[in-house]
């Protein structure tokens, strides 16, 4: 008998991912469920689904679920954390529900500094309607409603969500990390292990915004994708903890 | 014991004695006591009280809270039962119990802070999306708001859906003597809540079907439980007898006023019966089949243009002349007002 060395985390359901080839959901997925079991809180975790490609994150995770109307799963986070405080509760949202209909509510979220986790997946794109401009898409990043690029004149700068969530007073941990390559998918499972202690821990509100690539939308080959997040991505939205209470008051 | 008190702050002490223990709520006049009253007296019994970011956040919390199994509440006026139609939409569609209490004022847009009775087709037909319909209580006292309350969360929970009570600002604001009952709720089985497992199946609350096969038989299921309801929970005052030669048809605070307006006919030689919905979906429409054959007109009367007249015609089928008479805009009509209205009605003036 061979010893077991890496198996699928009892944090996933069995049934198959949806997502496009080179897509880093799955990556993503895998690094939630991992730190839910490591944690020992699976058993107690409720997902908050969203609307986008993740919209059918339910099937995927092995643990209770809430699917969201867009942009609103903080508030049903809140909902849930506020009557169920024993469940860890966490939401899982791509940057067209969370940096652009939903901005009102994951800031008075922070605000109110819930105790829940925020997954925050950007790919600077609308991927599930079909590759359409987001607030993160970058200047002259072409997609289906900016075909000639995003112009600033017309649609302004990127939304940097990070550096936004790390000004609000009752935010508690703020970290932006990338999922492109091996080095910093490592560092992705270590901020979304920390994001969940801390409300394990009562800490309050933290958030891991992940950078991630849209293959079909952004019309280039999965490998080409994570060369743009390299050069096109972590340059504008820099990499790093953008707030740690916990290290400030320490 | 009968005590005085204000319909929004008996509609928090029905709910808080019924067992809700959450409220989201966000300020809007005129349903800004039942926010002030949860912020204290639910943390008093021990529930939570968020004051949400909008109308929009409060509804999603609520349904969140509810998918967690809590019985819970909010409450809002028209521009903000408005923003909230999204948010029941969804509540309907993962079958999610939750009580919403609508005290309505003036409209359309901001219009005014007033009473009225315009927000009928907000509260019965709906402005979410899709095939739903929601129980609506259209209590006419603040003793019937308060055990309305309670009964909507046993509505609620029993056939999983969300329920509103539909007051106006009239209501809202005034104050009568109160007593409240003991509610008697049952248990309602709650395992498809989310929350701590101890080992069960995972649950999964949700409103997303993207097989169309799937999704029309679940929606069918649903209209089984509407049926249910429609059969079950449909409530009407009726005092229409035989020699009555005109029903007025009126609901929540016009129905105060048309009983004063129907003594002031009878006095003036003229027969007149009610006919009361107390739930405006389901509608009663069995109150209006076999109506005596002294009854020559129904006359609907509301604080609107004229919203509730197009069930009271559908009920009627045809079968009477269906008048309307109505003020709006936060004006109120007076007894004798309505009484000179329906008199001219029934003398063909």
């Amino acid at each position: 008998m061979g010893k077991v060395v890496y198996e699928k985390s009892a944090g996933l359901t069995d049934s198959p991912m949806s997502y496009c080839p080179g897509c880093l959901h799955g990556t993503i997925h895998k690094l939630v469920a991992e730190s839910l079991v490591e944690l020992g809180v699976l058993d107690r975790s409720v997902l908050v689904a969203s609307v986008g490609c993740s919209v059918v994150a339910y099937q995927f995770y092995n643990c209770d679920a809430v699917q969201a109307a867009h942009g609103r799963a903080p508030a049903v986070a809140t909902g849930i954390k506020r009557v169920s405080p024993e469940s860890i509760v966490f939401t899982y949202q791509g940057d067209g529900d969370l940096a652009a209909i939903g901005t009102s509510e994951i800031i008075h979220a922070a605000h109110r500094g819930e105790n829940i986790t925020v997954i925050f997946v950007n790919n600077a794109i609308y991927g599930m309607t079909g590759g359409q401009m987001a607030p993160t898409t970058l200047i002259t990043q072409k997609t289906s409603t900016s075909p000639k690029g995003r112009v600033e004149n017309q649609a302004g700068l990127p939304m940097k969500v990070s550096e936004m969530m790390a000004q609000i007073p009752s935010s508690y941990y703020i970290e932006r990390v990338s999922a492109h390559n091996v080095p910093n998918i490592l560092k992705t499972k270590k901020a979304i292990t920390k994001a969940f202690r801390n409300q394990i821990d009562g800490k309050g509100f933290s958030m891991v915004e992940i950078l991630s690539t849209c293959p079909i939308g952004w019309h280039v080959t999965p490998v080409e994708a994570t060369k743009f997040v390299e050069s096109a991505m972590v340059p504008y939205f820099p990499l790093g903890v953008y707030k740690d209470e916990g290290e400030v008051r320490s | 014991m009968k005590i005085l008190m204000k319909g929004n702050e008996a509609i928090c002490e029905a709910a808080i004695r019924a067992g809700c223990v959450g409220f989201f709520g966000y300020p809007i006049t005129p349903q800004n006591e039942v926010p002030e009253y949860m912020s204290t007296k639910m943390a008093e019994s021990g529930g939570t009280f968020v004051q949400a970011e909008s109308e929009v956040a409060a509804i999603n919390m609520v349904y969140g809270a509810s998918a967690a199994g809590a019985r819970v509440m909010t409450s809002s006026s028209s521009p903000g039962i408005a923003l909230k139609q999204e948010g029941i939409s969804y509540l309907a569609a993962a079958d999610l119990p939750c009580l919403i209490v609508s005290v309505s004022r003036s409209g359309p847009g901001l219009a005014g802070i007033l009473p009225s009775q315009s927000d009928y087709f907000q509260a019965t037909k709906g402005g979410g999306n899709g095939d739903y319909y929601m129980p609506v209580f259209a209590p006419n006292s603040v003793q019937e708001a308060t055990d309305f309350v309670q009964k909507s969360f046993e509505v609620a929970e029993r056939y999983r859906t969300p329920v509103m009570v539909l007051i106006d600002g009239l209501l809202g604001q005034m104050m009568e003597p109160v007593e409240f009952s003991a509610p008697n709720i049952p248990q309602f089985d709650k395992s498809w809540a989310v929350g701590p497992r101890n080992g069960r199946e995972r649950n999964i609350r949700n409103s997303l079907d993207l097989s169309p096969e799937s999704l029309e038989q679940t929606n069918i299921r649903r209209f089984k439980r509407y049926d249910e309801i429609i059969a079950n929970e449909t409530r009407v005052e009726s005092t229409v007898q035989d020699g009555d030669e005109v029903v007025v048809v009126a609901y929540g605070t016009s129905a105060r006023i048309a009983v004063n307006a129907i003594e002031e006919l009878g006095a003036a030689g003229i027969k007149a019966g009610l006919i009361r919905p107390i739930t405006l979906w389901p509608f009663p429409n069995a109150a209006f089949q076999n109506l005596p054959a002294s009854v020559k007109h129904v006359v609907v009367v509301e604080l609107s243009q004229g919203q509730m007249v197009f069930d009271v015609k559908l009920a009627v089928a045809g079968k009477l002349p269906v008048h309307f008479y109505g003020r709006n805009g936060g004006m109120i009509f007076e007894s004798p007002e309505i009484a000179r209205e329906v008199t001219k009605i029934v003398r063909g003036e």
